[in-house]
C-alpha cells in the first residue's frame, strides 16, 4: 500500500506584493479559483501522484471578533498557504515539483517574506512547513493511478455491457462476474486495461504507524491517574465557559457569500477552507488540541475506508494551527455544493463538528461540548460562511469523480480480483455496474 | 402549544384551493409605489382561516426583494432576509447550482431575469365562471398606475394529471399546525408530518429553531406587528410569513413519449412502464413499491393506497430506480439509515460503522427538506396518444408553473434541486440526473449526464440512454409571502 501524505507551506506575504501575488495566483486558473491543470507556473497534472492541491490566501475577515472578549484584536500578518495531498512522502513529492516547477513556484513565494532569488526552495518550503494536527483521508492507499486505473476500468465495463446487453442481462449473478472476469483479464493481455498491484507498504511508514496506534492510547492510560483528578476541574471549567462564551454569528456579507460561491460548484467536488480564532484561555486550547489529537487518531486508525462518521463525500481533510496557536485553519475537499456539506455536518456528525470547531470565537453555543452547537442550523452556517475563504488556485487529478464513485470503481476492481464469489456477495457485486 | 392565526396567514400556505379551477399569476413590476400600496391596502387577500362553504375566489401576494425595495422598504430591513432570497433565483452562482444552464440559463428566461424580474406576483384564483369579474374587480382603479405586468401566467386545470399525463401532488407533507409534536433530535422512522417552522416563519422548525428573518425595533409603524417568538422585544416582520418559490417548466410532451415509445420498440405498454419507472408512480399515481400495513405518520387518510410506503423494501432500487424522480424528491428516509435500533446500535451508526453496503446511508435525512406544492399545469392537454402523433404548427407551449412554499429556500428548495434533482451523483448512481427535469448538460469529467439505471435484482441494471431535455425553465423567482400584518406595513402609505 502507498500511504498518502500531506504538505502546507505557509508564509507571510510581503504586503506590497499582494496584489501581484493574487494577479499570479490568478493566471493559473481557467475559472473562478479552478486551476488549469496544464499552467505553466505550476502544471499540476504533471504529478501523478498529487490528488488534490490549493493556494488560498488567508485573508481572514473575522479578526476584530475577539473584541467580544474585551481584548483588542492582533494585526496578522497576511499568510499564503500551498497545501497539497499526495501519495507516498511528501518531501519525495516536493523533491520532483521544484524539479520540475521550481521557477513558477519561486516567482510565487518571492512574494513572501524571506524568500530571495538565492533562497533553496526546497529548505525554504521545509522551513514553513505547517504540520496538521489532524488529517483525514478518505481511503488510505488509494493512489491517484489506481483511481485512474479504476475509472478507466469502469468505462472499459460500461462500453462492454453497452456492446453485449442482450446476452449478459439474462445471464445470473454468479455468471456475469465470470463473464466481466474473462472480459477484464482479455482487455488487460491485450494491454487495453491495466490494474496496477499494490505497491509494496514502505516499511518505516508501518512501525511508525504502529508506534502511532499503540502510542496514543497508552499516554492515555498512563496519564489517565491524572485526567481522572484534573476531570472534574475541567468539566467545571468547560461548563462555566459554555454558559459565557459570546455567540458571534451576525448574517454574512452578502457580497461576501457571493463571492465564495463564485468559486464554487464548478466540479462535483469543491473546495473548502475555514478560519478563526480559538477562545481565549488555557481551557479552549487544550480541548481543542485533545479533540483534534483524538480526531486524527479515529481517522487514521479507526475509520472505515470511504467513510468519516456517517460522512462519504470527503475526499481529504485537516486542521492546522496557523502561526502559532492562536488561530486554526480547517481544509477539506468534498462533494456536492456547500449547503448538502453543511447539513450533513450538522445531521450527521454535528457531535465532531461541535468538539473540534466550538471552541473557536463565536460559535453557536453548546452544551457538554458535543451538544446543541451546530442544531443552531441558520446561526452555524452564518457563522461558518463568515469563517470560509476563498481558495485562489485548486487543483484535483480527477474531475467529475467523487468519493462515492472512487468507492465504486474500487469495490468493482476489488470484485473482480476474487475468483469466486457467493450468490449473495455476485448479487451486490453486480448492483455496483 | 396552539395554532397560529389563521387569519394573519395567506390563504396558499395551508390551502391549494383546489376546487378554484381558474388561476393566473400576474408578475408585475412597480411603476408607482403609492398607487401600489394603495392597491395593496383594498387588495381582498385570502386567509388561511377555514371558510365553509370555501370562497369562490382567492388571492395571494408575494414580493421580490427588489420589489420589497419598491415599496421603499429600507435596505437595512430587507437585509435581514436570507442571503438566497436577496440575491434572486437568477443569479449566476445560482443558476449553476440549480441547473439552470445552457437551455435552462436566466439570460434566456422569459421573465425572471434582470430587467424582467418581477417585484411582485399577484394569484388569482377563482371558480372558472366568476375568474374574469373577479380579476377585474381585484384589480380595481389603482392597479394599472401601481403596476406594470411583465408576464401574465395562465394556468389550465388538467385534473390533476401534470402535462406528462401523470397524476401529480399525491404526496405532500403534512403541516404540524397545532406544533404538538415533539422534535427528538434523532427521527428513527419516516414521517409526513413536519415541523410548522418549515413553512412559516416565526415557529421552531425541525432543528427546533428558528429561522433568521427581519426583525424591527417597535415603533408607531410597526406596532400592528407580532413580536418575535425568540426575541419579545422586536417586531417580527415575517411571522406567519413564508417563501415562496416559483418557476415556469415547460414540458415538452411530445418528446417525452415520443422518447419513450422509441425505447419501447412501439409498444405502448412498455413506453408506459419505462414512463413509470422514470416518475416513480404509475399514470394514476400508484407507487412502484408496496404499501406498508404499519401507518405512516401524518399521511392523509385518502391517500393510503398511494402514500403509505417508504423504500426501506427496496433498497437496491430493483423496483423503484433511485433515479426516479419521485425518490430523488422524496427518498422517504429518516435520521438513521436502520430503523428501531439499541442506544449501542445507534452509537455504532453514528461514529461510522453502520452498514457496510454501498448504497446504505447515501441520502440525506429527508425531513429536513421537504416542499409543499402549490404549482398549477399550463397550456392544453396532450394525451400520450395524441403526442405520438405529428405536431401541429404553431403549437403553444405547455408545461407548469412550480410553485412551492418553505422557510428555509436554501435547505429546502435549493437543497432539493442541487442535491437531488439537478446531482448526477445522488444516491450512488453516476451520469444521470432527474430524468424528467435534468439539463442533460455535461459537466467537468463527467461527459454524459443523460442516463436513466434501472437496477436489476439479482441481474444486470438495465441503462436507458440519451434522455433528451424534457423540461425547460422558462422563468423563475423567489418571493416573500408575507402575513396579513406584513402587508399592511409594507402597504402603509
Amino acid at each position: 500500500m502507498t500511504p498518502q501524505s500531506n504538505f502546507m507551506v505557509l508564509a507571510p506575504i510581503i504586503p506590497e506584493r499582494e496584489a501581484e501575488l493574487r494577479q499570479l495566483l490568478d493566471s493559473m486558473n481557467r475559472g473562478p479559483g479552478q486551476a488549469d491543470p496544464n499552467n505553466s507556473l505550476l502544471p499540476f497534472t504533471e504529478f501523478e501522484m498529487l490528488h488534490f492541491a490549493r493556494f488560498v490566501i488567508l485573508d481572514d475577515k473575522t479578526t476584530q471578533d475577539i473584541r467580544v472578549y474585551g481584548l483588542t484584536p492582533r494585526t496578522y500578518p497576511l499568510y499564503l498557504a500551498f497545501l497539497g495531498d499526495v501519495d507516498g512522502d511528501a518531501n519525495a513529492f516536493l523533491g520532483k515539483l521544484i524539479k520540475r516547477a521550481g521557477k513558477g513556484l519561486g516567482k510565487i513565494f518571492s512574494c513572501c517574506q524571506g524568500f530571495t532569488p538565492d533562497t533553496d526552495l526546497f529548505d525554504w518550503m521545509k522551513q514553513h512547513d505547517a504540520p496538521p494536527i489532524a488529517a483525514y483521508v478518505n481511503w488510505r492507499g488509494r493512489t491517484v493511478r489506481q483511481i485512474r486505473q479504476e475509472a478507466a476500468l469502469y468505462d472499459a465495463l460500461e462500453n462492454y455491457v453497452e456492446g453485449n446487453y442482450p446476452t449478459l442481462h439474462a445471464l445470473g449473478p454468479g455468471e456475469l462476474h465470470e463473464k466481466f472476469r474473462a472480459f477484464v483479464n482479455a482487455e488487460q493481455s491485450a494491454g487495453r486495461l491495466t490494474l496496477s498491484k499494490e505497491a509494496r507498504t514502505p516499511i518505516g511508514w508501518q512501525i511508525k504507524n504502529l508506534l502511532h496506534m499503540i502510542g496514543f492510547p497508552l499516554l492515555g492510560l498512563l496519564l489517565s491517574p491524572l485526567l481522572l483528578v484534573a476531570a472534574p476541574f475541567y468539566i467545571f471549567a468547560l461548563r462555566r465557559l459554555e454558559k459565557t462564551d459570546p455567540v458571534v454569528c451576525p448574517m454574512a456579507d452578502q457580497k461576501y457569500c457571493e463571492n465564495l460561491s463564485s468559486f464554487e460548484d464548478h466540479d462535483v467536488t469543491n473546495q473548502f477552507s475555514a478560519m478563526g480564532r480559538l477562545k481565549p484561555g488555557l481551557v479552549r486550547l487544550l480541548t481543542t488540541t485533545i479533540v483534534l489529537k483524538t480526531v486524527n487518531y479515529g481517522a487514521r486508525h479507526l475509520t472505515r475506508p470511504g467513510r468519516l462518521g456517517r460522512i462519504r463525500s470527503i475526499h481529504f481533510a485537516r486542521w492546522v494551527f496557523v502561526a502559532g496557536t492562536e488561530r486554526m485553519i480547517f481544509c477539506s475537499n468534498y462533494d456536492g455544493s456547500v449547503e448538502s456539506y453543511m447539513d450533513d455536518f450538522i445531521n450527521k456528525t454535528g457531535f465532531g463538528l461541535n468538539a473540534s470547531f466550538s471552541n473557536g470565537i463565536g460559535y453557536p453555543k453548546t452544551n457538554w461540548l458535543v451538544r446543541d452547537g451546530c442544531i443552531d442550523e441558520r446561526n452555524y452556517k452564518e457563522y461558518l460562511r463568515r469563517h470560509t475563504l476563498p481558495s485562489q488556485v485548486w487543483y484535483k487529478a480527477y474531475p467529475g469523480l467523487s468519493a462515492v464513485d472512487l468507492e465504486r470503481n474500487t469495490r468493482i476492481r476489488r470484485g473482480l480480483e476474487m475468483s469466486s464469489m457467493t450468490e449473495e456477495q455476485a448479487r451486490d457485486w453486480v448492483a455496483l455496474l | 402549544m396552539s395554532q397560529p392565526d389563521y387569519a394573519d396567514v395567506q390563504g396558499l400556505v395551508r390551502f391549494g384551493y383546489g376546487h378554484l379551477t381558474s388561476a393566473s399569476y400576474a408578475l408585475v413590476r412597480i411603476k408607482n409605489a403609492d398607487a401600489a400600496k394603495a392597491w395593496l391596502r383594498s387588495a381582498p387577500v385570502t386567509t388561511a382561516v377555514e371558510q365553509k362553504p370555501p370562497p369562490n375566489t382567492a388571492l395571494n401576494i408575494a414580493f421580490t426583494a427588489p420589489g420589497l425595495e419598491a415599496l421603499r422598504i429600507p435596505e437595512r430591513i430587507v437585509a435581514g432576509f436570507s442571503h438566497e432570497f436577496r440575491g434572486g433565483m437568477g443569479q449566476e452562482i445560482r443558476a449553476r447550482q440549480l441547473g439552470d444552464v445552457k437551455n435552462n440559463a436566466p439570460d434566456n428566461w422569459w421573465w425572471g431575469s434582470k430587467d424582467r424580474e418581477p417585484h411582485a406576483v399577484v394569484m388569482f384564483f377563482a371558480e372558472a365562471r366568476q375568474f374574469d369579474a373577479f380579476v377585474q374587480t381585484s384589480k380595481g382603479n389603482f392597479w394599472a398606475d401601481a403596476f406594470e405586468e411583465v408576464r401574465t401566467l395562465e394556468t389550465s386545470n388538467l385534473d390533476g394529471d401534470e402535462p406528462f399525463g401523470f397524476a401529480d401532488g399525491i404526496s405532500q407533507p403534512q403541516i404540524d399546525w397545532e406544533q404538538q409534536l415533539e422534535r427528538p433530535c434523532t427521527q428513527l422512522e419516516y414521517t409526513n408530518v413536519v415541523a410548522l417552522g418549515e413553512f412559516l416563519l416565526g415557529y421552531p422548525n425541525e432543528y427546533g429553531k428558528i429561522t433568521d428573518r427581519p426583525l424591527l425595533e417597535p415603533d408607531a409603524a410597526t406596532t400592528d406587528l407580532l413580536s418575535a417568538a425568540d426575541v419579545p422585544s422586536k417586531k417580527d416582520l415575517a411571522r406567519n410569513g413564508t417563501y415562496l418559490v416559483m418557476r415556469q417548466l415547460e414540458q415538452n410532451v411530445r418528446a417525452f413519449w415520443k422518447f419513450l415509445y422509441e425505447q419501447a420498440g412501439g409498444n405502448i405498454a412498455d413506453a408506459n412502464e419505462l414512463g413509470a419507472k422514470l416518475v416513480g408512480r404509475t399514470r394514476a399515481g400508484d407507487p412502484l413499491i408496496a404499501v406498508q400495513a404499519e401507518p405512516v405518520p401524518g399521511t392523509d387518510p385518502r391517500t393510503v393506497t398511494q402514500n403509505q410506503f417508504t423504500y426501506d423494501s427496496d433498497p437496491v432500487g430493483a423496483r423503484c430506480p433511485f433515479g426516479a424522480h419521485t425518490r430523488r424528491t422524496n427518498p422517504r428516509n429518516s435520521d438513521l439509515p436502520e430503523r428501531r435500533l439499541s442506544t449501542f446500535r445507534k452509537l455504532m451508526i453514528v461514529l461510522g460503522f453502520g452498514p457496510k453496503g454501498f448504497y446504505d446511508d447515501l441520502t440525506s435525512s429527508v425531513r429536513f427538506h421537504r416542499i409543499l406544492r402549490r404549482g398549477r399545469e399550463y397550456g392544453s392537454e396532450l394525451l400520450p396518444e395524441q403526442a405520438l402523433q405529428a405536431p401541429v404548427p404553431n403549437e403553444s407551449p405547455r408545461g407548469l408553473h412550480f410553485i412551492c412554499v418553505n422557510a428555509n429556500i436554501s435547505r429546502q428548495f435549493e437543497f432539493l434541486q442541487n442535491a437531488w434533482i439537478t446531482n448526477s451523483k445522488f444516491s450512488g448512481v453516476t451520469g444521470e440526473s432527474d430524468p424528467l427535469l435534468g439539463n442533460r448538460q455535461s459537466i467537468p469529467g463527467c461527459p454524459v449526464t443523460n442516463n436513466f439505471t434501472i437496477p436489476g435484482d439479482g441481474a444486470l441494471r438495465r441503462r436507458v440512454s440519451g434522455l433528451p431535455q424534457f423540461v425547460t425553465v422558462r422563468g423563475g423567482a423567489y418571493f416573500f409571502l408575507p402575513s396579513l400584518r406584513a402587508l399592511r406595513y409594507l402597504a402603509r402609505a
